[in-house]
């Protein structure tokens, strides 16, 4: 495919990985943000590729991660109501929430379907006028376009059967509160590229410039990666803290500026908990008062819920690039992709679950 | 999740008051949202995110990779990334 197989072949990415050994004086370590990418480095072997003096280390940008316990629950509790047709990515169905996930809700008769694009639940509230239909918006700033517009398409065709349960964060609050810790190791970023390609990489040269860390815009094949973490390796080798673009072919400094528009008619900021790491400031989007309507948490009384964690999991630590996976004494044992106890192992993009996969 | 996937539009109409469009991803089909990328026409390869293109590839920014590689002395026969 075109744009995809010329940035997977080999000789490419041990050329770009041999010219890293040759920049490479001392050791760094680097996040790369995305769980995509997390999930393609340990797939493609790119963390055993690297030099030694270079330590990856894996960011919390997977929001199937991230969503809080909480709004699991209240899903849980929303699509087990006899009236409720469920939607969701076909993620988020095995996350488990205090108690069962998704698929228990169906297997015990509720009604749950994965869609590829909300535009296909709002498809399903046309065609079923007598049910409820609730879509899961869940998702980083590539995804909350697509959510907008389920939105406001919903609102077009006058739907009064639609709604969403809103959980989006945003990228570069959770940057702020890495670098700001004070026990951070990180020392450069890949930037996300599909959250740059709506969002562009204007916010990014200010968090740079702060905590003097190079950013580099990356994209997701293994040439891509290999070249983002080349060009952050050369930048802290020469003592630079810039922001630059590795995946020009997508991303624009602007982003995409219809979708940024449609975003901010949607949606407002808020304080959102992320799973495992807690409140951060400032780092979601809730829906606009004026769409309200399409509001499920407004629409459906789900009671008070208590979410319990697991004592054990440090998934909050591994998402700031503090501890991997290995570190955790229950990693591949008491804690598996089929019994997950925490955040970094519900999703195949964890860091723990993309370990635990690819045997590391 | 923010996987995005590449396709070349082959077909552009209206559907509900969007602009949609056909995506072929190497062979295969898909209607996709084009209502945040205007600018995208027939023969144009987009980014599609969850049904949406978010962004139209630019051939000449492409070419980056190629000068990087070019840069580190990487091309040789047979690669043109």
């Amino acid at each position: 495919m075109k744009y995809v197989d010329e940035y997977r072949r080999a000789k490419d990415v041990h050329a770009l990985v041999a010219a890293t050994r040759r920049a490479v004086t001392r050791p760094w370590v680097l996040m790369e943000i995305c769980g995509g990418q997390t999930h393609a480095i340990v797939r493609h072997g790119i963390d055993q590729l690297l030099p030694p003096e270079i330590e990856l280390v894996h960011g919390p940008g997977c929001p199937v991660c991230v969503t809080p316990l909480e709004l699991v629950d209240k899903a849980l509790a929303i699509a087990s109501r006899p009236e409720v047709i469920f939607t969701s990515y076909g993620d988020m169905l095995r996350v488990p929430g205090s108690g069962r996930d998704l698929f228990g809700v169906r297997a015990a008769g509720g009604d749950v379907r994965v869609v590829y694009s909300p535009l296909d639940a709002v498809q399903l509230a046309r065609e079923n006028a007598d049910r409820e239909v609730v879509f899961f918006a869940i998702g980083f700033e590539t995804t909350a376009p697509a959510n907008a517009m389920s939105a406001w398409q919903a609102k077009r065709l006058g739907l009064r059967n639609f709604s969403l349960l809103v959980s989006h964060v945003r990228v570069p609050p959770a940057m702020h509160a890495i670098l700001g810790a004070p026990e951070n190791r990180v020392q450069a970023f890949l930037a996300a590229g599909h959250v740059c390609a709506v969002m562009g990489y204007h916010e990014y040269p200010s968090i740079a410039a702060r905590y003097k860390v190079p950013i580099v815009v990356t994209g997701f094949e293994p040439v891509d990666i290999v070249q983002g973490i080349y060009r952050a390796v050369r930048q802290l080798e020469r003592g630079l803290a810039e922001t630059e673009n590795a995946y020009g072919r997508a991303v624009t400094f602007d982003g995409n500026r219809p979708a940024q528009d449609l975003i901010r008619r949607t949606f407002a900021g808020c304080d959102r908990a992320w799973r495992g790491i807690g409140i951060i400031p400032d780092s979601g989007w809730r829906l606009r008062q004026e769409l309200a309507e399409f509001d499920a948490e407004q629409r459906f009384e789900v009671g008070a819920i208590r979410p319990e964690e697991s004592p054990t999991c440090i998934a909050g630590r591994i998402l700031q690039g503090m501890a991997k996976p290995h570190d955790c004494p229950a990693f591949g044992s008491a804690c598996t992709p089929e019994h997950p106890l925490g955040a970094t192992m519900v999703s195949a993009e964890g860091a723990c679950a993309a370990y635990y996969r690819y045997g590391r | 999740m923010c996987l995005g996937v590449p396709g070349r539009i082959v077909d552009v109409h209206e559907s509900n008051g969007l602009r949609m469009g056909m995506a072929d991803f190497g062979g295969a089909r898909r209607e996709i949202c084009l209502s945040y990328t205007p600018e995208a026409a027939i023969g144009s390869y987009v980014l599609v995110h969850v049904g949406f293109a978010i962004s139209v590839i630019s051939e000449d920014e492409a070419r980056e990779t190629r000068d990087l590689l070019e840069e580190i002395g990487a091309l040789g026969e047979g690669s043109a990334a």
